[in-house]
């Protein structure tokens, strides 16, 4: 699915991930952990090839990703779901509007996906909302729109960037919970988070690999998690 | 990609921009004052070009005009005491059909140099009462003939004749009509480009203010063209739309403009005539594909920058 192998990302002058190789398999769950600052975020950016790697090969669906063109990264970005941690939404459109976007932007009849649209958004709770502006939702709300939004093209991979950041508890839990089902339907899951008590908790429900960025680099968490 | 990919590109991409897409429009929000700025650009720079196409049309009559009523024509006048004009008359003429160069020379009659006279002394002059030289219209070929042989020729057999060479003096009227022709579709060029460039500069402001809806939508894997698209549709019926309120107004202060007369034609004459009334009809679709190529090379250049 990705691949990375001996990769950096330099910024400024500075190295902020040197020596990092991943292989996120089909089916796969994995937890990334480290500090604020570490270079969660920046991980999953050179995923979805928003930001290209300094050294060191990245390869997406097989494809090394220095060689796509700006159509072929687009197209890739449709097998890959992305929840950020401030979800990115356009604010004039509803929330059903901005779930189907994927959809619109890569040119599908929206009208004739109209009932897994509103299965999708039943899914994730936001039925009564999905007429909605996104500036009038919750955190929680605007953290389950990105996921449907995520997962309504029935991506190959899923990236969330701290999905349970902004929520509480329990909220955190039930957006765990639907990771845990899309994990279960074959999706790769990759999720970044500081949070070791949601990593503890979900562990217990899936097979999740757990990764650290220390010093730059990525390592396996140990039995400490 | 070759040539044919990159027409059929366009013209997939003209196909779109005319049938429209509802849900990709509603992904840009409206744009507020680059929507009017485009609008108003197209409309004022429509009613420019369309007076400047008639300063063109109008030049390009007159010089054709000129030229065709002086094409290689001159005038030998004869001025000597009345008995000696007849026989200076019959030398002139023969030095003129010895001539090399000259076509075809003819005495003018006294019906038609009245004619000549007529608007400055008015009908019924006495002409056989008034020392009236005589006149012969010479026509050259296409090579013209040597002036200054012909009047040293003149000069020893028929001292009374005085060759007036109006070509010569006349042709840089008619070199004149035809610059101010040129510097009409000048003007045109120059209003294009302006547009363009306006039209560019409301693209790149859109662009810049809709910079959350193009990382939102590269996010979910929207391709540049797509995005692109979406601008360049609204920017192209904007510049359509102005430019044919522009075109209109333009061609009503054209049409009220005074009618040609033909003694101050060269004045009263700024306009279309004939099927030149069709020239201002191409305006607003060269309007439209003028903001479309400003705005998709803007849009392009601008989501290049964007990762």
């Amino acid at each position: 699915m990705i691949e990375l192998e001996n990769v950096a990302y330099s910024y400024g002058g500075g190295d902020l991930l040197t020596d990092i190789s991943l292989r996120l398999q089909a089916g796969s769950f994995h937890f990334l952990t480290g500090p604020s600052g570490a270079g969660k975020s920046t991980f999953l950016k050179l995923c979805y090839m928003e930001l290209a790697a300094s050294k060191g090969l990245v390869q997406v669906f097989d494809q090394d990703v220095a060689a796509l063109g700006r159509d072929q990264i687009a197209l890739a970005r449709r097998r890959i779901g992305v929840v950020h941690q401030e979800c990115q939404f356009l604010d004039h459109l509803s929330v059903a509007e901005n779930i189907a976007l994927p959809l619109t932007v890569s040119g599908r009849d929206v009208e004739a996906e109209r009932q897994n649209l509103e299965d999708l958004i039943g899914w994730v709770g936001l039925t009564k909302q999905q007429d909605q502006l996104p500036p009038e939702l919750s955190g929680g709300e605007r953290q389950r729109a990105a996921l449907a939004r995520a997962v309504i093209m029935g991506p190959d991979v899923i990236l969330a960037d701290e999905p349970t950041g902004n929520v509480d508890w329990e909220m955190s839990q039930r957006l765990m919970s639907l990771l845990i089902e899309l994990n279960k339907m074959g999706k790769s899951v990759l999720v970044a988070t500081h949070d070791l008590n949601l990593i503890r908790n979900t562990k217990a429900q899936v097979a999740a690999r757990v990764l650290r960025i220390k010093d730059k680099r990525l390592q396996l968490a140990g039995a400490d998690l | 990609m070759s040539i044919l990919d990159k027409l059929r590109s366009i013209l997939t991409t003209i196909t779109e921009i005319a049938g429209g897409d509802r849900a990709a429009d509603r992904v840009v929000p409206p744009t507020g004052f680059t929507a009017t700025l485009t609008t108003f650009t197209a409309g004022s720079m429509a009613f420019l070009a369309v007076f400047a196409l008639a300063l063109s049309l109008a030049t390009g009559r007159l010089a054709e005009r000129w030229a065709s009523e002086l094409a290689q024509t001159s005038t030998v006048r004869i001025s000597a005491p009345l008995e000696e004009i007849e026989a200076q008359t019959l030398a002139a003429q023969e030095v003129l059909r010895t001539t090399p160069g000259v076509a075809r020379s003819r005495i003018m009659s006294e019906e038609e140099q009245m004619l000549l006279l007529e608007p400055w002394f008015g009908p019924d002059l006495p002409l056989e009462d008034l020392p009236i030289p005589r006149l012969i219209e010479v026509v050259e070929e296409e090579n013209g003939y040597d002036a200054a042989g012909l009047r040293l020729r003149l000069a020893g057999e028929a001292p009374g004749a005085f060759l007036d060479d109006h070509t010569r003096w006349r042709r840089p009227l008619v070199d004149a009509a035809k610059r101010l022709r040129g510097l009409g579709w000048i003007a045109i060029a120059l209003i294009g480009l302006s547009t363009a460039a306006m039209i560019t500069l409301a693209a790149r402001a859109a662009l810049a203010a809709n910079a959350q809806v193009i990382r939102v939508t590269r996010l979910v894997g929207a391709r540049d063209v797509y995005i692109a698209r979406a601008f360049v549709r609204r920017f192209t019926i904007r510049a359509l739309l102005g430019a044919a309120v522009g075109t209109i107004a333009g061609s009503i202060a054209v049409a009220l403009l005074p009618s040609a007369a033909d003694e101050g034609a060269f004045l009263t004459g700024l306009g279309f005539q004939g099927w030149h009334w069709l020239w201002p009809l191409t305006i607003p679709p060269l309007a439209a594909l003028v903001a479309f190529w400003a705005t998709r090379s803007a849009a392009l250049r601008t989501l290049n920058e964007v990762t």
